[in-house]
């Protein structure tokens, strides 16, 4: 004997919203309660506020279905397998929707919004920690049986509002609701607050969706042309020279050896610039690797490196012209704008700053070094709108002449020709592991506390390679040393590869 | 004032005869207060049941014009310990409190009040928060109405439903003169609906009558012999009239044909579960018919014995539908079934799971399963043998990040546990305990600070044993950490009591954000905001003096993250005796912006001046370690990645949201992190010398900075 009722439940609309709390799903559950509501169907609409709401992950779910004389009874929560509709709020809540089988091809279309709201465990990775939407992109068009995906966020502050107005738009476009346009629009203006910019907003989600649903491809800037050098006459002859250089170099490590070519110019001038070519110029006599990959992890690298984060560059960065308009720009413009720029200056800083047979001197003698330290060594708020503090950094910046006399950079050059000659001393037989080494370099950055652990980190791995040099698999392991360090603060993911290694 | 305002929906609960009502469910119980002639009000805020107290708060006017009392209660005890105004005056009164933790606090009362009696309708309505979005451990409420005898009502989940589950809850305590606890699920609480409204009653009997003429009975009174004499009460006299008022009441439901071979009895909540499980298996419509009978117990406390035994009449088996363990109902319909000598086969946790929420998943699988067991022929063909594959998705649990709620943007509790983080990176690492409020979140990344709690208030308390401290033989102190909430509620008298009788060497963090923040930001003793009838601007360091606690440090700027990690290393090496405590006060950065924000907004209208701060990261000079984010995880601190082939990693980013709070800046400079930080600070409205100094000042640097770039090579477009 077979059942006497619907099973699929025809007219019933099972809708569910995921979202990051703070991001406004409320007010969209809100608005689409009002619509139905409005266009004659029995609604009933669930969340689980609480502590969820602050920032942590958030659900709101929304059942309707043509008002008649009874009243339908309906479900409180979401069932696996059995949603109608699932609008995302952000992409990693699309692929929860999707994880937690809300998003089936039978029924489910979802509306979701590829813009990324970092997770705490995504962001406080020392390395790149960020989580793959491709791979959400790529479930979501396995499980849903309608797809509408696109930057929800951008077109929200485009338009000065919030997201939740842009997916209502996307849920009107979709057309997944018997329901018209005015009318989700009426639903916006009873609401009543900040009716325009969320209605532009609906606007910008209701025409995305209608364009197709079909899912945008990913929208990586188009290529910058690079901009063109400027300065005094000798220096831009120089740079040609410089440029022909490196169009002399192997085409594929062309582009990394120009852009690393700006960042050393940048850093110090056309001189740094043609020895930061000689020194890739060795690598490039030594590299048997395919495609010259060495040359070009060399070209990326090495820049890193001979560009180090010392006080004059930072003084440098923030005293350039066009920084004061850009961060006016970025912060919405405004007559008057202070600026404070946070510094932390330490004793160590200051003495790498001096001339290195001084500088030597001083660190050999931890009294003087503590003395200068506790002159030094306190948090320094500069107000860099203001012409004295600005001058005192400016100041600091125009120590690049003499910075290639100072400690830092004797200590620098130093560890440059230590790890070129390491990675260089397998090219021969293992450029893998020569590539590899020439990656390590990527632990080594931040400053004061920061860069002495990272410093320590980088020590770590390369004895861990100088373990494992020689065997075939030393690539791999040298690979693994890395991204075991990029894994945590203090390395102790780092610890267990290399003791691993040594149980050999 | 709390987080969100109810003034607007106030106006519904003025509502008369007739008018339909449309909105949540725990505004719908409040609107049923009304119109039930309830006299007295209070509770303890909380989710799910928050709001309901925010709208209590808000509707005081319309409270005082029926001569209703509201009481913000301190706690879950006060509130319960309130309802004794109901044993020996015939007057309604209504508490509320989340459960079961809540319950746990007013048990004392409960069970006092369960003992004595009831004369007036004794309403506790409790939001029970278990299940997907629960913040407490996950038990049942359920027991204690076991415990003490006291009725429990778990109506179906819509609004009227639940409306008149209200109004039969102070019919039944008055006429079984028991307490009476209304159970309704986090999910109910929040549901939305319309129901037709009824006029408010005035009290049959006000406060403020009774108190003109008081009125007591000594067999009331919890105390040999007569609490002999109130056990056999309930159960000889009390019990029964309540068995006899819910039958003839009909207080619980049975819906669906009158001869089937199987049945369901479900709870009140559990309802429009099994309803969609059953829809889904085409055995019942959007409407309610069913082809599978189902008994709703609307009153989950006491059973009925005879009405079950009608319900099995007949039938092979029956699946009891009850979420939560153990599994209380289901023993007893057992010991019912085994005593009647019944054949009815009785199924419940052996399909069902003992633990967790009954999702829908889990309610399909399971009344599926019961129905394979005992009623294939039920079955559609489709469900017995699906002819359709599910295709395999690709699996993310790999790829999604766990995402926990977490400390909102601007939070000034984020600086503290930054501060508590650097010192134990100087000093180690410590025995830290926890407390109940938005401070946990610090026990999560990216801080990891804390590693127990155990209640509300009673984070100080959790570190007793510890107490002893360097005095004690230790080289270090046991730190804990409590809100401002937890002060008030319980932790003055039992952590700080505790602490300071015991002389305990221990440290104490108080985090006074100036709300009970984590409930929806209701204000306190020690709130610094002028409230119209409570009594605010109580501070906690004069409560501590109060009870012999000298070193206490008040700090009234939390985000001064260096004087924090400094004021905490003094009081964990100071030789000082007794309890060292700081209170860090700086206000809710959530309920500052929703007040501020449109300040703000108005001010700049008008042409007044108006600073605004944000934050920002130089992208050139940051390294991309992220150092700063382990201090800090605030949601408009974030990363992007750079459009340069040299970078490998992301680098910080502050997105459009930041409030300007400074937690970044202080980090930066207090743990010697980067100079990647800045403070730009918008003046909207400038005055007119103001807005020529910032040109003149811009002329100079811009001169200085066009000089330099003219004797260099650069690569800025302009």
């Amino acid at each position: 004997m077979d059942g006497c009722f619907d099973a699929r439940q025809t007219g019933l609309v099972k809708l569910a919203i995921m979202a990051v709390g703070g991001q406004g799903g409320g007010v969209l559950t809100g608005w689409i309660e009002a619509l139905a509501r409005a266009q004659g169907y029995a609604v009933q609409a669930t969340s689980v506020a609480g502590v969820a709401q602050r920032t942590g992950a958030t659900i709101y779910y929304i059942e309707m279905a043509p008002a008649g004389p009874a009243t339908p009874i309906f479900s409180l929560a979401p069932a696996a397998g059995d949603v109608d509709i699932l609008i995302a709020a952000e992409m990693m809540e699309a692929g929860r929707a999707i994880l937690r089988g809300f998003v089936t091809p039978d029924r489910t279309l979802l509306i979701g919004s590829t813009h990324r709201a970092l997770a705490v465990s995504e962001k406080m990775v020392p390395g790149d920690g960020i989580a793959n939407a491709e791979e959400v992109r790529a479930a979501a068009e396995v499980a849903a049986r309608g797809l509408v995906l696109a930057d929800f966020e951008a077109l929200a502050v485009d338009a000065g509002s919030v997201i939740s107005a842009s997916l209502f738009g996307g849920l009107a476009g979709s057309g997944a609701l018997p329901f018209e346009r005015a009318a989700f629009e009426g639903a916006i203006r009873a609401g009543g607050k900040g009716v325009d910019a969320s209605l532009m907003a609906f606007a910008a989600g209701f025409d995305v969706a209608r364009a197709g649903g079909v899912p945008a491809p990913d929208r990586t800037p188009p290529a910058r042309p690079a901009a063109k050098p400027a300065g005094p006459a000798d220096a831009l002859r120089a740079w040609d020279g410089l440029m022909a250089r490196v169009a002399a170099l192997p085409a594929p490590a062309c582009p990394m050896a120009e852009a690393g070519l700006r960042k050393v110019v940048t850093f110090q001038d056309p001189a740094y610039g043609a020895e930061y070519l000689d020194r890739l110029d060795r690598v490039l006599s030594a590299d048997r690797s395919e495609g010259h990959e060495l040359t070009r992890q060399a070209a990326k690298y090495l820049a890193n490196a001979m560009a180090y984060d010392d006080v004059i560059r930072v003084a440098d960065v923030k005293t350039r012209a066009a920084r004061f308009t850009r961060i006016r720009s970025e912060m919405g413009g405004g007559a008057v704008m202070q600026l404070t720029d946070y510094t932390h200056p330490r004793g160590e800083e200051i003495v790498s700053l001096f001339p290195a047979r001084l500088g030597r001197w001083v660190e050999a003698r931890p009294r003087i070094l503590g003395w200068i330290d506790r002159r030094v060594s306190k948090g320094r708020r500069l107000r860099t709108d203001r012409v004295r503090p600005y001058l005192q950094l400016w100041l600091i910046a125009g120590l690049r002449r003499w910075r290639r006399g100072s400690l830092r950079h004797e200590k620098e050059m130093a560890s440059i020709e230590t790890w070129l000659a390491q990675a260089l001393h397998h090219a021969a037989r293992d450029s893998a592991l020569s590539i590899e080494i020439l990656k390590a370099r990527r632990l080594i950055k931040g400053y004061s506390d920061t860069h002495a652990r990272g410093r320590s980190k980088y020590d770590r791995v390369m004895s861990g390679i100088s373990l494992v040099a020689g065997r075939d698999d030393a690539a791999d392991w040298a690979r693994r040393l890395i991204s075991a360090a990029m894994q945590d603060e203090t390395g102790i993911a780092l610890d267990g590869a290399i003791s691993t290694i040594k149980s050999f | 004032m709390a987080e969100r305002s109810f003034k607007a929906e106030v106006q519904d609960l003025r509502k008369g005869a007739g008018e339909l009502f449309t909105g949540e469910g725990i505004l719908a119980i409040t609107k049923a207060l009304l119109e039930n002639g309830v006299g007295y009000v209070g509770g303890y805020q909380g989710a799910p049941i928050s709001h309901l107290m925010d709208v209590l708060a808000d509707a005081e006017d319309l409270l005082g014009e029926l001569g209703v009392r509201f009481e913000a209660n301190a706690s879950e005890a006060a509130a319960g310990a309130m309802l004794a105004a109901s044993v020996h005056y015939p007057i309604r009164g209504a508490v509320t409190f989340k459960g079961p933790v809540g319950v746990n606090v007013a048990s004392d009362a409960l069970a006092n009040l369960s003992s004595s009696g009831v004369t007036g309708g004794a309403l506790i309505i409790v939001g029970e928060d278990y299940g997907e979005g629960s913040s407490i451990m996950q038990e049942r409420s359920h027991a204690f109405a076991m415990k003490s005898q006291f009725w429990l009502l778990d109506p179906r989940p819509n609004l009227p439903s639940i409306v008149k589950a209200v109004g039969d809850g102070f019919a039944l305590s008055e006429a079984s003169n028991t307490p009476v606890m209304l159970m309704v699920r986090i999910r109910a609480c929040h549901v939305t609906g319309q129901f037709e409204t009824r006029d408010n009653r005035r009290p049959a009997l006000s406060v403020a009558e009774a108190l003109d003429a008081p009125h007591r009975e000594v067999g009331r009174i919890v105390l040999p012999p007569m609490s002999y004499a109130q056990e056999h009460d309930k159960i000889d006299s009390r019990w029964p009239a309540a068995e006899r008022f819910i039958r003839e009441n009909r207080l619980n439901e049975v819906f669906g044909p009158d001869k089937a071979r199987v049945g369901i009895v479900c709870q009140g909540g559990m309802y429009n579960g099994v309803m969609r499980a059953l829809q889904r298996l085409g055995l019942a419509d959007l409407h309610g018919a069913t082809r599978v009978p189902v008994y709703c117990l609307n009153v989950t406390y006491p059973l009925l014995r005879n009405e079950f035994a009608a319900f099995c009449d007949g039938k092979d088996a029956v699946l009891v539908v009850e979420e939560g363990q153990p599994e209380f109902l289901e023993q007893a319909f057992a010991t019912m079934l085994l005593r009647a000598g019944s054949g009815t086969r009785l199924h419940g946790k052996d399909v069902f799971p003992m633990a967790g929420e009954y999702t829908g998943a889990v309610m399909l699988d399971a009344v599926e399963g019961f129905l394979r067991q005992a009623a294939p022929d039920l079955l559609p063909a489709q469900v017995l043998a699906p002819n359709t594959e599910a295709p395999a998705i690709p699996d993310l649990s790999q790829t999604v990040p766990v995402r926990p709620p977490g400390f909102c943007t601007g939070c000034p509790e984020r600086p503290i546990f930054a501060a508590m983080k650097l010192v134990q990176q100087e000093l180690g690492e410590h025995q830290i305990s926890a407390d109940i409020g938005c401070h946990l979140f610090g026990s999560l990344p990216p801080f990891n600070i804390g590693g127990a709690t155990m209640g509300y208030g009673l984070g100080p308390a959790s570190n007793g044993a510890f107490d002893g401290g360097k005095v004690g033989g230790s080289s270090k102190r046991a730190i804990s950490v409590i809100g401002d909430g937890g002060f008030w509620h319980n932790g003055l008298s039992s952590s700080f009591g505790n602490m300071a009788y015991n002389r305990s060497d221990g440290v104490a963090v108080i985090v006074d954000n100036f709300y009970s923040a984590a409930t929806g930001g209701q204000d306190l003793l020690s709130s610094r905001a002028r409230n119209r009838s409570k009594a605010t601007g109580n501070p906690i360091s004069k409560a501590l003096k109060g009870i012999g606690i000298d070193w206490v440090r008040q700090i009234d700027r939390t985000y001064d993250v260096a004087r924090l990690r400094d004021t905490l290393r003094e009081a964990l090496t100071t030789d000082a005796p007794g309890p060292k405590v700081l209170v860090a006060s700086s206000e809710c950065m959530l309920n500052r912006e929703r007040r501020e924000k449109p300040q703000r907004a108005a001010a700049i209208r008008e042409g007044r001046r108006v600073e605004a701060p944000r934050f920002g990261v130089d992208e050139a000079v940051c390294t991309g370690d992220h150092a700063c984010i382990r201090l800090s995880g605030c949601p408009s601190l974030s990363l992007k990645r750079l459009d340069d082939p040299l970078r490998d990693d992301p680098v910080a980013q502050i997105d459009q949201t930041c409030v300007g709070c400074g937690n970044c800046g202080e980090v930066a400079e207090a743990a010697v992190l980067c100079p990647s930080f800045y403070e730009a600070r918008v003046v909207h409205n400038p005055s007119a010398w103001e807005a020529r100094l910032a040109r003149w000042r811009r002329g100079g640097i811009g001169w200085l900075a066009r000089r330099r770039a003219a004797r260099r090579l650069s690569f800025e477009e302009v």
